[in-house]
């Protein structure tokens, strides 16, 4: 049980065993799927760096993905949104799937992917503007009708767990916050535009563990809104907030020497990090390889 | 310990000749050499100025910005036709190329896939371009001229010599501001559903200003500095009345410099050297404005 | 107990008291009634703008292809009405150019010549000193001498080259050349000129030379070091090799700009067109040439204006090789690294 009583400033993370947790969430065998990669490749020009994943996401659920460096989790995750749709040479196969509908389909607009499915990266990028203006900016861009923006930015902020931080400071530049606090604005940012999924590429290796931990707070907060993809080095992390977990590994190409990745398993978080059904997601755990 | 003493000092012996190693003769007279190729360059700078300020000190009197070149009157002629024809076909050229060259910068920056053979070609014919000799750019204008019956010896036409003359460097400058702006603000617009354009226009674009202002400044100061393509233009010389106008006649600073040089009378040298002294000083203003922008507003990332 | 309960103690500032429910906007993770996500994701907007922007954008960089194409049209035409009425190998061959003569003769031999001097003169300043003011940026000079030094090569390469023509016929010429040197040049030579174009292009060997010299990674001077080489030793066997097709692009950037620099010579070197067999004497070259037959009076049409388009399109070929040339080069470098 959950007995966190303390009342102190300083940020605490829900530390519950996982298992615990899982079966309190009461989580369905299967996710309850917003979206899905289904038979997923994606290349950069004749190299493969992703080799055929499938795998569904749940909706309030907060998927890992987690593996050693080079496994393509982090391409993956940009191919979730069509970001690497800037990356010249970039082509994905398969299908990727929101709501069922293909987001590579040809009928699709990649903006509106992206503001369904909003993104949040490793390092901080808040905008060189003010605060207000930066979680501003979205709903300015993609023109939404917006009765009242201070309000949007209040709840915004609130809901980031930003806005006692910088409430009085609004109009000051994004520049003079501190790395987490930064990243925060970059969720809250995220938040504006009314996503529906949200995507975190290593949010937290830029930052302390303080910081760090203020950020998982964070997620375990926004899980009841929104489904959340996160793509972690920190196998510790993945254990600490994701209901579900995927491990990948790197596979080197025999005739190139290029290495490709490899959905290895995805399980619950818990059975992942428990009783691993796949030699080398229990090697990787157990810190024998990586 | 009597055995280890000799080899410790020779040890330190080998040591000091090792670091003496970089004062060797022939280590000196190689950095003599590179010291003097430096300041070989610092001294012609320092004696053309010296030069041009001496001969032309004389004649930097209001004579120079008010009054119209003349034959009859060497020792009176000025500068004032040359200055505010120089002044009027550089905020023309401003206006023509820098549009353009942003426009065409940000599209290679940001919008152009370096696969496509055009952008390819685009790109080698960039490289080119900025490497085209001056005087060539006079001759594409008198052959544009001639082709959209333009007459050749007016604002407009020098305008346009210069213009072409400059984009490349406008480009190239435009691009460079653009590439300083780090891909994660990029990133984090378009990832909160900015389209591509938008995220030029709002983001890099704005970030990207204070290097494009810096490099449009140096690129018109050596608009203001070209005599060569605007001598294809045909005359210019003799010009005794204030441009009014685009299809105006006018001549320019470097022209007049040029002309007067020519001149036998040492009159007109005297003349030539203040006017390359104003010219001078108007190219330091400029680069100086220029330097203030790239340190004052120039974003650290 | 939910998870929002576990952590209500550390996120009370930021969790609203209500659940979900009582929020109104924006909307959340949720889809709406009825949802349906094809329509959803629909190219729906035109974007009319965007798609103008973008022509526009694009047109402005096919413009550059443009003038390429205009410089070599301008050229070609008023080029191909000249050699309709001079031969070719006349042209190109023959070492008598006298334009404007009753007998007019049209051999750019002259031309080529002069302008080989003053190119060949200008080199033999520039890269030397442009070579060595490079390494001693690059290698030696400590970070506040080249923030006081690099400034002044920027200077120098920002002076009009008509300043530099002034310069080379009134200081050159007679205070250097003549009065220190005793060497016997009248007003006009194509050393005065040659020597102060090589002045000029300096700026452009030292920049481009320093840039090449500094993308050599640290770790081949540390290599070398390591080895007991000293610095001179480092420099001249390990650093310079490795950046020495940047070196030579410097150079062969260089050379263009000094075959199509036009102030100095059309100031300096004079206008007397004839095959230039020393350096003290007068000369005209191709660029002096067609600035001093442009500020004439020549008309569209006639053979003295096509004249000019024809040695222009010699310029042009020739500048066009070594620019060539030079981003071959540079591409080669990029490469290496």
């Amino acid at each position: 049980m959950a007995t966190f009583t303390t009342a102190t400033e300083a940020p605490q993370v829900d530390r519950t065993p996982v298992g615990q947790r899982d079966t309190e969430r009461d989580l369905p065998t299967q996710p309850d799927p917003v979206m899905a990669c289904d038979d997923v490749s994606i290349y950069y020009g004749d190299f493969r760096a992703v080799t055929r994943v499938s795998m569904t996401f749940g909706r309030n659920e907060i998927t890992a993905l987690i593996g050693p460096s080079g496994c393509g989790k982090s391409t993956l995750l940009r191919s979730l949104n069509r970001m690497n749709d800037l990356v010249d040479g970039a082509r994905v196969a398969g299908h990727v799937t929101y709501h069922g509908k293909n987001i590579y389909d040809r009928d699709v607009d990649p903006i509106e992917v992206r503001r369904r499915i909003g993104m949040v990266f490793q390092k901080p990028n808040p905008f060189p503007k003010s605060i207000y203006d930066n979680i501003a900016y979205g709903p300015r861009a993609i023109g939404m009708k917006v009765s009242n923006l201070d309000d949007l930015v209040e709840e915004c902020l609130t809901r980031a767990a930003l806005w006692d931080e910088v409430k009085d400071k609004l109009k000051q530049s994004a520049y003079g916050l501190s790395g987490g606090q930064q990243q925060r604005l970059c969720i809250a940012r995220t938040l504006a535009v009314e996503p529906e999924v949200i995507l975190m590429d290593e949010p937290c290796s830029a930052l302390d563990p303080i910081a760090t931990a203020r950020i998982e707070d964070l997620m375990a907060e926004l899980r009841r809104d929104y489904t959340i993809i996160i793509v972690t080095h920190n196998m510790q992390q993945a254990a600490r907030v994701a209901d579900r977990t995927a491990f990948f590994t790197a596979l080197a190409d025999e005739g190139t020497g290029n290495r490709t990745g490899l959905l290895v398993e995805y399980d619950l978080t818990s059975n992942i990090f428990r009783a691993p059904k796949d030699k080398r997601t229990e090697d990787y755990i157990s810190g024998r390889f990586g | 310990m009597t055995t280890t003493a000799p080899s410790s000092t020779s040890t330190a012996t080998r040591l000091r000749t090792a670091r003496h190693g970089n004062r060797s003769l022939a280590s000196v007279v190689f950095l003599v050499a590179l010291w003097f190729a430096l300041a070989f360059s610092v001294l012609c700078l320092t004696v053309l100025l010296v030069d041009a300020f001496l001969d032309g000190m004389t004649r930097l009197d209001a004579n120079l910005f008010t009054r119209y070149t003349s034959r009859i009157q060497p020792e009176a002629a000025g500068a004032r036709a040359a200055i505010l024809g120089s002044a009027m076909v550089i905020a023309l050229t401003a206006l023509l190329a820098i549009p353009l060259g942003v426009a065409a910068g940000v599209y290679l920056e940001e919008f152009a896939d370096p696969r496509r053979w055009y952008n390819k070609l685009i790109e080698v014919n960039l490289t080119n371009l900025a490497a085209v000799p001056a005087i060539v750019y006079g001759m594409l204008t008198a052959g544009l001229a001639l082709a959209i019956d333009l007459p050749r010896r007016v604002v407009l036409s020098g305008a346009i010599a210069l213009a072409l003359l400059i984009l490349p460097v406008i480009i190239i400058a435009t691009r460079e501001a653009m590439r300083a702006v780090p891909r994660e603000i990029r990133d984090g617009s378009l990832a909160l559903g900015a389209t591509p354009l938008q995220t030029v226009w709002r983001q890099t674009l704005p970030s990207a200003i204070p290097g494009i202002a810096t490099g449009a400044i140096l690129a018109l100061s050596r608009a203001l500095g070209e005599a060569a393509p605007l001598l294809l233009l045909g005359g210019l010389v003799f010009v005794t009345y204030d441009p009014n106008g685009l299809m105006s006649g006018f001549t320019t600073l470097p022209i007049q410099i040029f002309n007067w040089a020519q001149q036998p009378q040492e009159e007109f040298r005297q003349a030539a050297s203040a006017a390359i002294i104003v010219m001078l000083v108007l190219l330091l203003a400029m680069n100086a404005v220029a330097i203030l922008i790239r340190n004052r507003y120039q974003k650290r990332w | 107990m939910s998870l929002s309960g576990s952590s209500s103690g550390s996120t009370s500032t930021t969790a609203p008291s209500g659940g979900p429910s009582n929020r109104t906007s924006p909307r959340r993770g949720v889809p709406p009634d009825g949802f349906d996500p094809a329509k959803a994701l629909r190219r729906n907007q035109h974007r009319y703008g965007e798609r103008v922007s973008f022509v526009l954008l694009a047109g402005s960089a096919g413009l550059t292809v443009a003038v390429t194409i205009g410089i070599f049209l301008s050229l070609l035409f008023p080029a191909i009405d000249f050699f309709r009425e001079v031969d070719v190998l006349d042209f190109l061959g023959g070492d008598r150019w006298a334009p404007t003569f009753a007998d007019a003769s049209f051999g750019v031999l002259p031309l080529i010549t002069g302008t080989l001097w003053t190119t060949a003169l200008g080199l033999a300043i520039a890269v030397p000193f442009g070579l060595g003011a490079a390494v001693f940026l690059s290698e030696y000079a400590g970070e506040r001498t080249r923030k006081v030094l690099k400034p002044v090569l920027e200077l120098l390469a920002g002076i009009p080259s008509v300043v530099y023509g002034y310069f080379a016929l009134y200081f050159v010429a007679p205070n250097i050349l003549r009065d220190v040197l005793h060497i016997g040049v009248g007003t006009f030579s194509v050393l005065a000129a040659g020597l102060v174009l090589g002045i000029m292009i300096i700026p452009t060997v030292a920049s481009l030379s320093e840039d090449a010299l500094s993308a050599v990674p640290q770790a081949l001077r540390q290599g070398s070091y390591a080895l007991g080489s000293n610095k001179m030793r480092t420099t001249l066997r390990v650093v310079f090799p490795a950046a020495i097709s940047g070196i030579t692009a410097s150079i062969v950037l260089a050379l263009s700009r000094a075959v199509g620099e036009t102030m100095i010579v059309a100031l300096a070197a004079g206008t007397r067109a004839r095959v230039v067999s020393s350096p003290t004497m007068e000369g005209q070259t191709m660029t002096g040439f067609i600035a001093q037959t442009a500020t004439g009076e020549s008309s569209p049409g006639t053979l003295g204006y096509n004249t000019l388009f024809a040695v222009g399109l010699l310029l042009f070929a020739i500048t066009l090789g070594f620019n060539l040339v030079a981003a071959a080069v540079v591409r080669r470098y990029r490469e290496a690294y």
